[in-house]
């Protein structure tokens, strides 16, 4: 997995390429710890992600959490086996999906 | 039928995966369905090394096997560990909000939702549990 982070003004957006996981997770989870300070939207995009586990569904729901508190968070160009995750467990009404296509 | 003796631990994970898709691509699998099975896969090997032995590591045993026509796979995971049966959780309330919703018990929901077939059983000191999907496209 690859993360890539971009930060504009207070929107974060952390671009992902490969598998979130049981043992990539753990990097991503990092990673959010380390960077959401003053960050008021948090965007993941998922376009390069073919397969995420409970371990990455958890660390997104943390994420959401977090921001909930203090702004937004969204994920775009998730695939339609990701959205079928999503769908199958809920996270699809607990997260902002833009399945809308490009751009943020 | 072809089987894998390895060490409970998540470390183990991409050997386990590997195993497994190596079965997998003797017949073709569609790479949904792939992706499915790696999904339960993943989340029924990383419960066993994380609280089968707890806090120690023990001997799991993955077996594949694929219909002769391959049409459908089974795998089955076995361990010596703490008698668990997974499938007796309830199921988490995916409906619940974000700020609700408790950290974890997706897995196995998960390992339900995306196979067609999963079954526990407790026989002479093991944890036998068994996954079944369909592989046509």
């Amino acid at each position: 997995m690859n993360i890539n982070k971009e930060l504009n003004g207070n929107q974060l957006t952390l671009a992902i390429e490969g598998r979130i996981d049981t043992k990539t997770a753990p990097e991503l989870e990092l990673v959010l710890k380390d960077s959401l300070s003053g960050v008021q939207e948090l965007v993941f995009d998922f376009e390069q992600v073919a397969y995420i586990s409970s371990a990455g569904l958890r660390v997104l729901l943390v994420a959401q959490k977090q921001m909930n508190a203090k702004g937004k968070m969204k994920v775009i160009n998730a695939n339609e086996d990701l959205m079928e995750i999503f769908e199958i467990t809920g996270f699809a009404d607990i997260l902002t999906i833009d399945s809308s296509g490009k751009g943020v | 039928m072809k089987e894998l003796d390895i060490e409970a631990r998540t470390e183990n994970l991409d050997e386990v995966m590997d195993f497994i898709n190596e079965q997998l691509e003797v017949v073709d699998c569609p790479m949904k369905i792939q992706m499915q099975i790696d999904l339960a896969v993943e989340e029924i090997f990383v419960n066993i090394a994380n609280y089968a032995y707890q806090p120690e590591t023990g001997p799991a045993t993955v077996r594949v096997e694929v219909q002769p026509d391959g049409s459908s796979v089974s795998i089955t995971f076995i361990d010596h560990g703490v008698p668990y049966d997974p499938l007796a959780k309830a199921d988490p309330d995916v409906t619940l909000s974000a700020e609700e919703r408790s950290i974890g018990g997706l897995g196995i929901f998960l390992v339900k939702k995306n196979m067609d077939d999963v079954r526990y059983e407790y026989i002479n000191g093991s944890n036998v549990l068994t996954i079944e999907k369909g592989l046509a496209r």
